[in-house]
């Protein structure tokens, strides 16, 4: 949480006179692990709100699926389910080498952390440039709503709808890993400072947690969009 | 009490300068800024409603064109609702007292604190900018396909502003829920709590459920307005009462966040001024909580008219009415509480008054909307505009200022004209009670809302009603005022001016930077008026 990534300029910037205090303990609270706790509920709270921000969107998807079986398999149909599935399985490595890194911050493994760290971004930027060929791809071929879609022959209206959503669904994803980025980054920096002690590296947790998240929606949205009625397809 | 002089260190004394305040990560200086904020939208949002009463006292549409009407009470509705309401009591008050209340030395995450401030100053700026610059018409329900095919007025802009200050209210929301639940003092039960902090944290939990659902909704509309993306486009097969059922999802349950608060400031002053504990102290607590919870299920019963299906009608009306169960069980005991109590009449206690009798009467017209056949007569008339104001401004406004009265010696350290506090209270019951008794008659006899002209035979209601809004104003500039006045010349106000329980009474007045000269400990249960000495006055 960015709070608790402040947490430094505040704690070295006062003083105030308990000599045993911890540098990182922020001066509201009494303990360390009080304030571990609280950051680590205030980011759990914020994921419960993440989950009402993309239920929104998730509502319209349930909504219009079952009003537009037809153009939901017709348009799943569109996408490439092999771009689909690469980024599926570079984001579970993300989540591994995140989680990797959170291990490595508690065992006081400085140079571990950071090649975790690097690679979690590394990882995550693969995700973004694959989409990237993908939304390109479904530029070429005029998919994208609004700007230069073109239905087929023989493609049911609703289509627009499903790639709308398709858009807009992976398009808030992507702006989540964006920001996940700019969060990876601070702690690559605070971690290449050698910030971190396995008596405290809460920042490291929380961004994990974080990454997680947008990860997981990931694993909800890639058979949401991608493999609607894929088996039927095949036959 | 008149002897006393002020403390010597405070919050307000120990940093000077713009920059002390603009970078401050005391919740007490924080709670002060958006005051700042929220009373520059009230006095805005107040404009535009004298701009639309001034335009109803005639039955033509004289003064202002449509266009300029229809961007009148637009942004009426979106300055108050989103910029005072919303924020009144949780971002003023609760920032100020409820790490006071529990004894914390601030909320948990201050700097995020900061943030959201910042955010909502922002969003603020945004949305008042498309209102300066063109202004806005789509009613401050942004109902598709008008908001995304029709308008030509500053729907993005607007949208990107309540957008930007959702976030505001999610991350106060967060802070406050950690804040009760990680720093609460030693001995601080969960039960010992004053109910205003339940009140909150009921509110937050409505604000990290509720504000994510409306941002994504406005999200979807600027997709679809700006990029031409079709989710609630009719002619791809879009739903525009998918929007509306969004945008209720999180617009009913938010006036659970702007009534709840106020109800949680009314528990206190209650107790304080009738020298008594609360009655069934728990059941009040719950009933924010179930306020809470009931309060997301009850969204459809603003599109009976709108084509939903009959029978989940049925079981929106039915849940609609058992939110009056929890808003009855607080209501009554309030009244239990006062009942045998040594009532002290001060100002607070006539804004409390007022509170009562017109949430009252809010709460009960509520009913005859909930009713599926009722309201069939009385949707998108001036009897719900009413309604909501009885709710919005009779209760919530209400209940702020009671709580401003209330804290504002424990704010500033000192004391206001207690007469003309109650001069105040009696001028906003009267001039509230004359703006609004007549719209439930107008709307009843079928005059609908946001239209700028109407039959002749409305237009005695209409004068009755902007005659009302005059006397309402002056209501409202008084406290101005008199609270302008009493931080220059007020007495000092002493640690605990009300005799009242509760560890912010027991700090000093203004309180320290760090709220506490020690860790206070917490050994009674809250309201033990007991051992009180009784005031009267």
């Amino acid at each position: 949480m960015p709070d608790a990534l402040a947490a430094h300029a505040e704690a070295h910037g006062h003083s105030h006179g308990h000599a045993a205090h911890h540098p990182d303990l922020q001066h509201h609270f009494e303990t360390l692990e009080q304030q571990k706790e609280a950051s680590t509920l205030g980011m759990w709270i914020f994921i419960i709100q993440e989950v009402m921000f993309f239920g929104g969107l998730l509502a319209a998807y349930m909504l219009y699926r079952i009003w537009y079986p037809t153009a939901w398999s017709e348009g799943s149909a569109e996408l490439n389910i092999q771009l689909g599935g690469l980024n599926t399985v570079v984001l579970i490595l993300s989540s591994l080498t995140m989680a990797l890194a959170v291990r490595a911050a508690q065992t006081g493994k400085q140079k571990a952390l950071v090649g975790f760290l690097i690679a979690t971004i590394a990882l995550g930027t693969v995700f973004l440039v694959v989409k990237g060929f993908e939304y390109h791809d479904k530029w070429v071929l005029h998919h994208v709503p609004g700007l230069n879609f073109q239905l087929e022959e023989g493609q049911v209206p609703q289509i627009a709808i499903f790639l709308s959503l398709y858009f807009a669904l992976t398009g808030l994803h992507a702006l989540h890993m964006v920001i996940g980025f700019v969060l990876m980054s601070v702690i690559l920096w605070m971690a290449l400072r050698k910030r971190f002690t396995p008596e405290w590296y809460t920042p490291v947790e929380m961004a994990g947690l974080y990454w997680h998240f947008v990860d997981i929606v990931w694993i909800f949205l890639f058979p949401l969009l991608y493999l609607v009625d894929r088996a039927h397809q095949v036959q | 009490m008149t002897t006393t002089a002020l403390p010597k260190r405070t919050y307000l004394n120990h940093e000077f300068g713009i920059k002390s305040w603009l970078l401050t990560k005391d919740h007490k200086r924080i709670g002060l800024m958006y005051l700042v904020l929220v009373f520059l939208a009230f006095v805005l949002g107040g404009i535009f409603a004298a701009g639309v009463r001034a335009e109803l006292t005639t039955p033509a549409g004289d003064l202002w064109s449509s266009d300029t009407y229809n961007k009148l009470f637009t942004m009426h509705g979106i300055m108050m609702v989103f910029f005072v309401l919303i924020p009144a009591v949780p971002a003023i008050l609760g920032n100020f007292v409820l790490p006071l209340m529990i004894g914390a030395k601030d909320v948990a995450f201050p700097k995020i604190n900061l943030i959201s401030w910042y955010i909502f100053l922002i969003g603020m700026i945004v949305t008042v900018s498309a209102m300066v610059f063109g202004g806005v018409d789509t009613g401050w329900t942004f109902y598709v396909p008008y908001s995304t095919q029709a308008s030509n007025t500053n729907v993005m802009v607007t949208g990107i502003g309540v957008f930007i200050t959702g976030f505001s209210s999610i991350l106060t929301g967060v802070n406050f829920m950690v804040t009760v639940h990680r720093m609460r003092a030693p001995g601080m039960t969960w039960f010992r709590l004053p109910l205003l902090v339940w009140a909150l944290y009921a509110t937050s939990l409505v604000q990290i459920l509720g504000t994510p659902v409306i941002a994504i909704t406005v999200f979807m509309l600027a997709l679809e307005r700006g990029l031409g993306f079709g989710i609630f486009d009719p002619t791809l097969g879009g739903d525009p009462v998918l929007f509306q059922h969004l945008f209720w999802f999180y617009s009913h349950p938010a006036v659970y966040i702007m009534i709840l608060p106020p109800m949680g400031v009314i528990s206190e002053v209650i107790a304080c001024f009738s020298r008594k504990s609360v009655f069934g102290y728990s059941f009040v607590a719950f009933s924010s909580l179930a306020i809470a919870v009931f309060g997301f299920v009850v969204w459809a019963h603003h599109l009976f008219v709108a084509g939903i299906s009959p029978y989940s009608a049925m079981v929106f009306s039915f849940l609609s009415f058992a939110v009056a169960i929890p808003s009855a069980v607080k209501t009554f005991n309030w009244t239990a509480t006062m009942y045998k109590g040594a009532i002290w009449w001060k100002s607070p206690m006539f804004y409390v008054f007022g509170f009562m009798g017109l949430f009252l009467v809010g709460g009960l017209t509520g009913l005859f909307l909930a009713s599926l056949g009722l309201d069939v007569h009385l949707h998108d008339t001036y009897f719900v505009v009413a309604h909501f104001h009885y709710i919005m401004v009779g209760g919530a406004i209400m209940g702020f200022f009671a709580g401003l009265h209330y804290y504002w010696p424990k704010i500033t350290g000192r004391m206001y004209n207690d007469t003309l506090g109650k001069a105040s209270a009696v001028l906003v019951f009267v001039g509230f009670n004359l703006t609004f008794f007549p719209q439930f008659i107008l709307g009843y006899l079928g005059m609908p809302r946001r239209y700028h002209a109407y039959p002749p035979e409305f237009q005695v209601f209409n004068v009755l009603s902007s005659a009302g809004a005059s006397v309402l104003a002056i209501g409202y500039l008084l406290p101005v005022l008199y609270f302008t006045y009493s931080i220059f010349k007020g007495q000092a106000a002493g640690n605990n001016p009300w005799g009242a329980t509760g560890l912010e009474w027991t700090t000093q007045s203004p309180p320290l930077p760090e709220n506490f000269p020690d860790q206070p400990v917490v050994t009674e249960e809250a309201y033990d008026y007991s051992k009180r000495e009784i005031k009267v006055a």
